[in-house]
């Protein structure tokens, strides 16, 4: 008995397809050179290298790929997408599939999730970025309270960080009802916000 | 007129799904059928007997089969026509197997339309009349273009076979890219020592002429009567003085001349001999880098040369050659891979090609056959390879693969680590394609014997770190991770193009080229020395990528097709060709214009000007009948007449 | 010469620098910045990570704004803001796509909408090599500078039209017709490890630790560079990133614009070079030391 993954049960063709539609790339023309992997700058947090990650598209390895930290540990820097031979988005798939985990409320990096909650909860609030604010949110959400405790000192010294929010004149509503939009049609969608 | 009609089976292909024995006895009922039947194999020579007989029996005087695709067998059967005594345009085809059987179940449907297509094949048939070829006089002298290893072999197996060749090179020595090889694999010999010998021969064959140096500039005529200008361009030296003796090379101040033979990685004189192997082994002035003409003052090598043969007023020469048949052998050249920005785009010294790796391994090279690195002339002790740079990638237009770079990848591998026997090589791959003979074990022995790092995989980068060594960065992935090479030394396995201008020579051919610029064969795999050219040939890589042994071969191949054409005196003229029927003509010329062969010319008859088929040269492409507006010329065996019986039978109901 | 202004969000923040100096030599230049009335964050990473329509949704705003404002052409600073504004616009010309962001705007977003470029590209629009090299008062001479965009700057290429994609040289030509010796800086479209210094540090001392060890390898006197996030990374984080490749750093790390500035003969403390944590001393002192050079001869 051997752990090995059974394709003819676990492969999921509608996945590679709603995969491919979201993302507007076609997947099969991926011949698995690993040049997106070469150049990623983040491969090395990655349980999933990201041509595994594509190949596990390919094959409709659901599971496999949407319950993998590299999707939330991808930089957005596109570099793969860049350097692709074959004209891949790969950038694009990579963003495709943390949307859709995130929609079904699979978190693999539940901690990086939370800074950009921080984030928009904050631009929600002030219609801006509140650097200070979004840190604070942030490891109180964590519970990580010691996140760059050690750039602190310098950060205040030099003053790098606003103490005040910066709101727009005028207010925030028009962004928080931006935001409301966005939730409230996710509720009604049935997915995660 | 007695029809002879004959549905094949062609066993199950078309038996299985259109009843067939039912369309023979619908056939019977059609105008002027007087026999039909449904034999098993028509093209089998039982098949074959049976029509011959038929036609006797019944005294057919027209055939018809209806089964496959015209483009095998119709050759074929009018070859049985013609035994049993008919004239092989008195025979029809009706394709009911590519477009009937095998592509739709129904078979009632199928059996009808099975039906419909051998009506119309009958009509056609009754509007058929017999058409003759007519004969003429080949001039027996072939033109080679390209003097790499498959044009010099396609010309010596010419010359072998008693046809006198005219061989013509754009560059200033034959050889091509084979003569800029250090080794060659599985083997390992030395390139120059097995190209140089045949060179030599190309110099002395008394059937051969060269003109180095030199491009076709025209080429019009057809199969058997081809005339060919060529331009020998000014080389400034006089070669019927040159002996090739090198005084003036050494003499030249202009010692910063790019030098082109050795792929750039050291510089020239501006008068040079590419190598010493050369043939010819004469001297040629670069204008562009001579002092002589960018100063106006220099001189040096006029006066240095013994016997006078500098002639800096020297200009073009455009000759004529009359020629039967042409072989195209005009190789390839590698694309440009300064588009890798991500390689440096030609900014590192130390980033360079395989070709460039060659020159430096090879003993008339730069150092004299010792690996060292461009910027600093160290030796380099850590070597990384990568193959598919600007091969099967579509980001850069090239999706295709370039045939032979995994072999000469090894073999730079195994070259690395007998020069340098403490390097360490590594080789960056995809797929490694490895399918001649002895191939697969050679990539085998560089692992094995040579201790060459194979790693699966594509480079994403490569930059200086700047300590004097690159850092690549690539990924392992049957590892399944990124890994980081710092290497002395990156070479390119580029890949590879049409040679440049081939487009436009392919124009002047009249032969079809690919996207890419490649040539096309009549048949990727039945013809593939043939072009859609009657007495053009290929060989080589300008056909598409092939390795030394494969260019050799067809260079031989297309030396037989050559041979087998000239084995006859006369050629015999395909009559489907265009006729122009001049009370109609009003000699608007718009057939000239449209003619893609330059087949029609205007004569004057009777004080008018008219237009003319040269009979030779016209193709039967149809383009002049759908374009006169008057309808004065038909295509024999496609005229307006036979075509429009077809459409009235199609359209009865 | 008059453009409509998108500073975003660090220009009020951690790149209150960026913004001073953006000021200071679009003013001795005469470009005129025209801040956008009620700008809001273009949601930056987070948002398009979460979801493509709420990120678009966020830009469509500014863009309508700016729209409505019959602003020819947005000039921002920042990278990440312009990857944004312009994915949006791109975006938005799908009107399935167009229809859904709609939905989650106060009132539907105008029909067209300007252009947003850099400020780089807006400046060396205006003012080519000679133009800079003419309000040149204090020339870089001397000094060896890495010029560093980071990732999202060049690419994608048919996004952001940014030049060549990997090798992206309109910061060198600016700042060499200051007189600086720009280096050949291959890391140049590198990634420095972006918004992840907070949850995940590691990324972002790697990745900016490779860069930092390149341009001190290289013997450059700074880097430039064009984006808050970069600065702040290289800059803010050089010491992480020194520990995670045990090694030292010393590296100033300015923006473009403090450059530029310099050269215009602007004095330091109106660049905001005091918020630097790598101090710019020794690069003024060299440039100083250039132009009394220059003086004695």
């Amino acid at each position: 008995m051997n752990d090995a993954i059974n394709l003819s049960r676990m492969r999921d063709a509608a996945f590679t397809a709603e995969v491919e539609a979201q993302s507007g790339q076609n997947v099969s023309t991926c011949y698995q050179c690993g040049n997106c992997t070469a150049g990623c700058p983040a491969g090395f947090v990655y349980d999933r290298q990201v041509n595994q990650i594509m190949r596990g598209v390919q094959l409709g390895l659901k599971d496999e790929v949407l319950n993998s930290r590299s999707i939330w540990m991808c930089l957005s820097c596109s570099t793969c997408s860049l350097r692709c031979p074959n004209n891949i988005d790969v950038a694009a798939v990579m963003e495709t599939l943390r949307h859709m985990a995130r929609k079904e409320g699979r978190v693999a990096v539940p901690k990086v999730e939370k800074f950009w909650f921080s984030f928009l909860d904050t631009v929600r609030a002030f219609g801006r970025t509140y650097e200070i604010g979004t840190m604070a949110l942030y490891m109180m959400r964590s519970l990580r309270l010691f996140t760059d405790l050690d750039l602190a000192p310098e950060a205040l010294k030099k003053k790098k960080l606003g103490f005040r929010p910066h709101v727009i004149p005028g207010g925030a509503d028009a962004v928080a009802r931006i935001m409301q939009r966005y939730k409230e049609r996710a509720k009604r969608e049935g997915v995660r916000p | 007129m007695r029809i002879g009609v004959f549905i094949c089976h062609c066993g199950s292909n078309i038996g299985g799904t259109v009843d067939c024995a039912k369309v023979a006895e619908i056939a019977r009922g059609f105008p002027d059928v007087v026999y039909a039947d449904d034999p098993m194999y028509t093209c089998a020579e039982p098949g074959q007997a049976a029509i011959e007989a038929a036609i006797h029996e019944h005294r057919l005087d027209g055939v018809v089969v209806a089964s496959c695709t015209p483009r095998m067998h119709e050759p074929t059967f009018r070859r049985t026509v013609e035994r049993a005594g008919l004239n092989r345009y008195m025979f029809e085809m009706a394709n009911i197997r590519e477009h009937v059987s095998w592509i739709g179940r129904d078979k009632e449907a199928n059996t009808n339309k099975a039906a419909e297509l051998v009506r119309l094949a009958v009509e056609k048939l009754r509007n058929n009349k017999p058409l003759a070829a007519k004969s003429f006089d080949v001039t027996k002298k072939v033109l080679v273009i390209g003097g790499g290893v498959a044009g010099i072999q396609a010309a010596l197996d010419c010359a072998d076979g008693g046809v006198p060749v005219i061989l013509v090179e754009r560059e200033a020595t034959i050889g091509g890219k084979m003569a800029k090889l250090d080794k060659t694999f599985p083997t390992v010999d030395c390139s120059a020592c097995i190209l140089g010998p045949k060179m030599v021969d190309v110099a002395q064959h008394p059937n051969i002429t060269l003109y180095a140096y030199s491009e076709v500039e025209d080429i019009s005529g057809y199969v058997g009567n081809f005339t060919v200008k060529i331009r020998k361009r000014a080389t400034y030296v006089d070669w019927s003085k040159c002996t090739g003796c090198g005084a003036c090379t050494e003499k030249c101040p202009s010692k910063k001349t790019p030098d082109a033979f050795n792929e750039f990685t050291g510089p020239t004189t501006a008068i040079t001999i590419a190598f010493p192997q050369a043939i010819p082994k004469k001297a040629v002035i670069n204008a562009a880098h001579c002092r002589q003409f960018v100063k106006g003052k220099c001189g040096v090598c006029a006066k240095i040369c013994p016997t006078g043969a500098i002639s800096y007023d020297m200009q073009d020469e455009i000759v004529t050659e009359e020629v039967g048949s042409i072989v195209a052998a005009t190789g390839y050249d590698l694309m440009d891979w300064t588009v890798y920005e991500e390689y440096g785009g030609g900014r590192y010294p130390d980033v360079i090609t395989s070709l460039q790796y060659e020159r430096i391994m090879s003993a008339s090279g730069p150092t004299g056959g010792h690996i060292v690195r461009p910027s600093d002339g160290r030796e380099p002790q850590k070597v990384v390879f990568i193959q598919c740079v600007g091969s099967r990638d579509r980001s850069v237009g090239r999706p295709y693969c370039s045939g032979f770079c995994c072999m000469y990848t090894a073999k730079q591998a195994v070259l690395t680590k007998d020069h340098i026997p403490n390097s360490q090589s590594y080789v960056f791959y995809m797929d490694i394609r490895a399918p001649g003979k002895m191939y697969d074990e050679f990539t085998r022995r560089a692992v094995e014997e040579y201790g060459t790092e194979y790693i699966r995989g594509r480079v994403s980068s490569i930059y200086p770190d700047g300590n004097g060594q690159y850092v690549v960065m690539g990924v392992d992935t049957l590892l399944g991770e990124p890994v980081e090479i710092r290497a002395d030394l990156v070479v390119l396995a580029v890949g590879i193009e049409a040679s440049k201008g081939s487009p436009q020579l392919a124009e002047k051919l009249r032969i079809s080229y690919d996207h890419y610029g490649f040539f096309m064969e009549s048949h990727v795999k039945l013809k593939p020395v043939e072009t859609n050219t009657a007495g053009v040939f290929l060989a080589g890589v300008c056909q598409g990528a092939k390795d030394i042994p494969a260019s050799v071969a067809q260079g031989s191949a297309a030396a037989a097709k050559v041979l087998a054409l000239f084995a006859r005196d006369k050629l015999e003229s395909d009559p489907q060709i265009a006729q122009v029927d001049i009370r109609r003509c009003v000699n608007c010329g718009k057939c000239i214009r449209c003619c893609p062969f330059g087949a029609i010319k205007e004569v004057e008859i009777r004080g008018e000007g008219k237009a003319q088929v040269i009979e030779t040269v016209c193709q039967g492409c149809g383009l002049c009948t759908a374009t006169c507006p008057q309808g004065a010329i038909q295509l024999s065996h496609a005229t307006d007449n036979q075509i429009l019986a077809e459409v009235n039978a199609l359209c009865q109901c | 010469m008059k453009f409509a202004y998108y500073p975003g969000c660090s220009a009020k923040g951690s790149s209150a620098d960026y913004e001073k100096s953006t000021q200071a030599v679009c003013a001795a230049l005469g470009i005129h910045l025209e801040e956008l009335p009620g700008w809001n964050c273009c949601g930056s990473t987070p948002a398009h990570a979460v979801d493509t329509e709420l990120s678009a949704a966020l830009c469509a705003r500014n863009l309508d704004i700016a729209a409505r404002e019959q602003a020819e052409t947005v000039l921002t600073p920042c990278p990440s803001c312009l990857s944004n504004l312009r994915h949006a616009a791109k975006r938005m010309e799908n009107p399935q796509f167009r229809a859904r962001v709609d939905e989650l705007l106060d009132t539907p977003a105008a029909a067209h909408f300007p252009e947003v470029t850099s400020v780089m590209q807006g400046i060396a629009r205006v003012y080519d090599a000679n133009a800079i090299a003419a309000q040149v008062k204090k020339s870089l001479k001397g000094v060896r500078l890495a010029a560093y965009y980071g990732c999202l700057m060049s690419r994608p290429p048919e996004v952001m039209d940014f030049g060549d994609p990997e090798n992206p040289t309109l910061m060198e030509s600016l700042l060499s017709a200051c007189g600086a010796e720009m280096v050949d800086f291959p890391l140049k479209t590198a990634c420095c490890g972006a918004s992840f210094g907070i949850p995940e540090r590691v990324m972002t001392a790697r990745n900016s630790g490779r860069i930092l060890e390149l341009a001190t390898q290289l013997g450059v006197d700074a880097v430039v560079v064009a984006c808050p996030l970069c600065q702040m990374n290289l800059d803010l984080r050089q010491k992480q990133a020194a520990k995670e490749a045990d090694a030292f750093f010393r590296m100033p790390v300015l923006y473009f614009t403090q450059m530029m500035g310099l050269a215009f003969g602007i004095a330091p403390e109106h660049l905001g070079l005091e918020k630097l944590r790598v101090s710019a001393d020794e690069l003024l002192r060299k440039i100083d030391g250039a132009q009394a050079g220059e003086g004695d001869r």
